[in-house]
């Protein structure tokens, strides 16, 4: 036990070492290299490393502590309009997954029903994800303020989440179509035996089978709809996220990116966020696995 | 493991295709050393999936598909014609053919400008995963060092990056766009590379031992051919990925001659079978990476019984 | 062919202990010069880790080991031994010959000299159409076959086999037998074997080295029923599969695969106070 909490620490020691390593490297970047970069046959090989263009790491978390508009009646510290932004995110990424996931699962349990769907719609399944579907985004964006579903008005924010569960759904239905499908064949002979139906042999046999290659489904749709959320507010231009948040930022402060920078720390840490709630309940549901190898 | 199992490694590529709304733009793995592993085999599964559809050869595989994509557009013409459905939300098949062939040496230009980004990205992460991976497999400090960052970039939505890059090479060069898509290669190559490295069989190990092999032949004889299979299932991985990487960086700015911004230019211009008509092309080229990068791995591996069970 | 004088293997007192399970414990044990040695036992009785401690991959925690006169790190420097495994563990990525090469290869020898010892090899284990095939072409009997060529490549007058028919159906097991035993007649070498197969282990040796478990010692040491090779019959091909049918059905060979039977039920009697 000790040596393993040990391991554990000496791990995470290691881990907070790559990213200081990485800091150091930035910083060794703007010691070492021109200012003005290295500019080879008129391509810039090397970047600028003045402050306009990698500003010192230091400068980049100071900022979180400015307010974000100088003067303002109501100050917000840049620190407070990042958070606040990446949590509307994480919301609308979150509700892509939930959504994207019923559908996905759905799916795979009529492809797993019958034979003909899944011939006939699972090529369309696997190529949509070589394909760069979220190249739609920007079309969806078109939706807002011209649809309205029985009386409610699209909302831009509700493009984001249909583009976010777009980008979940595909992981999820085609891990959980193999999870479905992978109980031996003994197994599936054995319920036959026993005379249960369909229903029976789904629930009892083939949906707990499927939980081992649902969780790392999950994982990858948890961050295919954390992209696709980010990449939807630019091209939607949903305000209130964080996507939006660093093309705001990187408009209003040509000569000094930190604020910028700031806000794709941001990005980077709710990513990390989504998979660490996806590794959560990967341990909750720790008694499925083993089954696969 | 057998045929199957081989496959689902071997393919392991479509996974990440399933990957790539994430594993592609944003990321592959999860974070974590164990989940690492979960990462990449559950990408495997999506590639055994694709695995069983082509072991079925009767002629529903093909009449199957091809029944329902006619219908879907048959469906879809008549929704949007009969139906009277909005340009905005989905313009009719017909229109966007007409935009395509109207259209076409704009596509074909813009295309390459795309591809070009991608597969210069493609290539430069392709080269820089491998030596990594080869780099953290020979030296304990190194892997320690930047297994974690390269787990936690494939968490992130690496696209956002692509205004810090812009910053630093300026928005005139094709530099931030590919820098991106490097990134984003990198990720899924590291971690299939670094995988396959570390799975040598036990009876190898031995056999290399009793040998009295040196250091240097065991990665010679053993663990580098061993490890080329998960290499070409990284490269499969990040070839479609490399493309989406191409143009959602477009949306954040930078130089606006890709797809991704005529898509939302003409988006934003109300020219909607137009904005289709850039998002076949789009289609088109992800799939042709996708094909390229699956003969790659069929090529490599076709030798061997099941990629590297 | 026989014999430099020295024994092929030599243990005196060998002791191996993993944490606190004593895996083997005072272990004598001399293998002459082309002699054919099987070790028996239930599993946990320590006849792999004995294997191993002679190939070197495991270090004894106490006791003497000599292989071919010399110690057991240096015979495996030398290549003073094959080795075989229950796996082929044949590498996918190369041919057949390219892999009855590799220990070749491993020592520096040339190419043209490679090419050569390969093929005469193949031809040995009957294999000389399949050289150019991949391992994931061959049967698993094939596969086994191509292991056992390579084990042989640097001509060591001492194989180690650790259960290297276990994974084959009835039928190619007593053909690989048969196959084992004019090879080891055709090269002289001196054969330690591991198995769980009593009529395998009658079958193949002169001498059957009987286990027992915790801790992991020889009880018993039985002769087997090796069928005789005449000096001069040392031509390929001397050894009839059928000669070995025979043995097979002979009464000596029925007493000794009892006394082995009892020998182990024995050794398990005396295993724990339960006995």
């Amino acid at each position: 036990m000790g040596s393993r909490g040990g391991r554990r620490l000496r791990a995470a020691a290691w881990a907070l070492a790559g990213f200081a390593l990485l800091v150091a490297l930035w910083e060794l970047a703007k010691l070492v290299l021109p200012a003005g970069g290295v500019t080879l046959g008129g391509t810039r090989v090397l970047p600028r490393t003045d402050d306009a263009a990698m500003p010192h790491v230091w400068t980049v978390l100071a900022r979180l502590g400015v307010p974000e508009v100088a003067g303002a009646a109501e100050p917000r510290s840049v620190a407070a309009a990042i958070a606040s932004s990446a949590l509307f995110t994480l919301g609308l990424a979150l509700g892509g997954l939930v959504l994207g996931g019923i559908a996905g699962m759905l799916l795979a349990v009529l492809m797993q029903r019958f034979a003909v769907a899944e011939k006939a719609v699972l090529p369309y399944v696997i190529a949509s994800q070589t394909v760069p579907l979220i190249a739609i985004a920007p079309l969806v964006a078109g939706w807002g303020g011209k649809i309205a579903i029985a009386g409610w008005a699209w909302q831009p924010w509700a493009s984001v989440m249909v583009i976010s569960s777009y980008l979940a759904f595909f992981p999820i239905s085609v891990g959980m179509l193999r999870g479905l499908t992978s109980p031996r064949r003994a197994d599936v002979e054995m319920f036959r035996s026993l005379a249960a139906g369909w229903w029976t042999t789904l629930l009892r046999l083939r949906l707990p089978a499927s939980v081992p290659y649902l969780v790392p489904a999950v994982r990858l749709a948890a961050a295919a709809a954390v992209v696709g959320a980010i990449v939807a507010e630019i091209s939607t231009g949903t305000r209130g996220g964080i996507g939006r948040l660093i093309i705001e930022y990187a408009q209003s402060a040509t000569g000094d990116p930190s604020q910028m920078y700031a806000a794709i720390l941001g990005a980077a840490v709710l990513g990390l966020v989504a998979a660490g709630a996806v590794g959560l309940l990967e341990l909750g549901l720790r008694r499925y696995r083993g089954s696969v190898a | 493991m057998s045929a199957d199992g081989s496959r689902a490694v071997g393919s392991g590529g479509a996974g990440g295709t399933g990957g790539v709304g994430s594993g592609g733009v944003g990321g592959s793995g999860g974070v974590g050393a164990v989940d690492a592993a979960g990462g990449v085999g559950g990408a495997g599964g999506v590639g055994a999936v694709v695995g069983r559809g082509r072991r079925f050869r009767g002629a529903s595989v093909v009449v199957a598909p091809v029944l329902f994509g006619i219908a879907v557009l048959v469906l879809w013409q008549l929704v949007v014609t009969v139906g009277g459905l909005p340009a905005f939300l989905l313009p009719a098949p017909t229109a966007i053919a007409e935009q395509i062939g109207a259209q076409l040496p704009v596509i074909l230009q813009t295309t390459a400008v795309t591809g070009g980004n991608a597969l210069v990205g493609l290539v430069l992460g392709f080269v820089l995963g491998v030596l990594l991976a080869i780099l953290a497999a020979g030296v304990r400090v190194v892997s320690d060092l930047i297994t974690p960052v390269v787990l936690a970039a494939s968490a992130i939505p690496i696209v956002a990056l692509a205004p810090v890059f812009t910053t630093m090479f300026g928005s005139t060069t094709e530099i931030p766009r590919r820098l991106v898509v490097t990134v984003v290669v990198v990720v899924p190559v590291f971690v299939s590379t670094a995988r396959g490295l570390r799975q040598v069989r036990p009876v190898h190990d031995e056999l290399m031992v009793a040998l009295a092999a040196t250091r240097r032949q065991y990665t010679r004889f053993v663990r580098l051919p061993g490890a080329i299979p998960y290499v070409m299932t990284g490269l499969r991985l990040a070839a479609p990925a490399a493309v989406i990487a191409a143009i959602v960086a477009e949306y954040f700015g930078g130089l606006q001659n890709g797809l991704g911004s005529r898509i939302s230019s003409a988006a934003a211009n109300t020219a909607y079978a137009r904005a289709w008509a850039f998002v076949a092309a789009s289609i088109v080229l992800g799939l042709l990476f996708f094909l390229a990068g699956l003969l790659a791995e069929r090529l490599v591996t076709r030798n061997r019984p099941g990629g590297a069970s | 062919m026989t014999g430099t004088g020295t024994a092929a293997v030599e243990l005196q007192g060998v002791d191996k202990a993993f944490g606190s399970v004593r895996a083997l414990a005072g272990v004598d044990l001399t293998i002459d010069a082309g002699e054919f040695v099987s070790l028996i036992g239930p599993s946990g009785c320590g006849k792999s880790t004995l294997l191993r401690v002679v190939a070197d991959l495991e270090e004894p925690t106490a006791g003497s080991v000599a292989v071919a006169g010399t110690s057991a790190r240096q015979a495996r420097l030398d290549q003073r031994y094959g080795i075989a495994f229950q796996q082929a563990g044949l590498l996918d990525w190369r041919t057949v010959a390219e892999n009855v090469e590799l220990p070749l290869q491993v020592h520096g020898v040339g190419k043209a000299e490679r090419r050569r010892r390969a093929a005469e090899l193949l031809e040995l284990v009957g294999l000389t159409e399949f050289a150019g095939s991949r391992p994931a072409e061959l049967s698993g009997g094939m596969q086994q076959r191509v292991a056992i060529a390579r084990a042989l490549a640097p001509s060591p007058r001492l194989l180690l086999m650790d259960e290297p028919f276990g994974a084959l159906d009835e039928m190619t097991r007593e053909r690989m037998q048969a196959e084992l035993l004019r090879i080891a007649g055709e090269t002289g070498a001196a054969v330690l074997f591991v198995t769980h197969s009593i009529p395998e282990a009658v079958v193949l040796s002169d001498r059957v080295v009987v286990m027992s478990p915790r801790p992991g010692r020889i009880t018993e040491i039985i002769a087997g029923r090796r069928p005789p090779v005449a000096a001069d019959d040392l031509v390929p091909d001397s050894l009839d599969p059928e000669a070995v049918e025979d043995v097979r059905e002979t009464g000596a060979f029925f007493e000794a695969v009892t006394a082995v039977r009892e020998a182990l039920r024995k050794g398990a009697a005396t295993d724990g106070p339960a006995g």
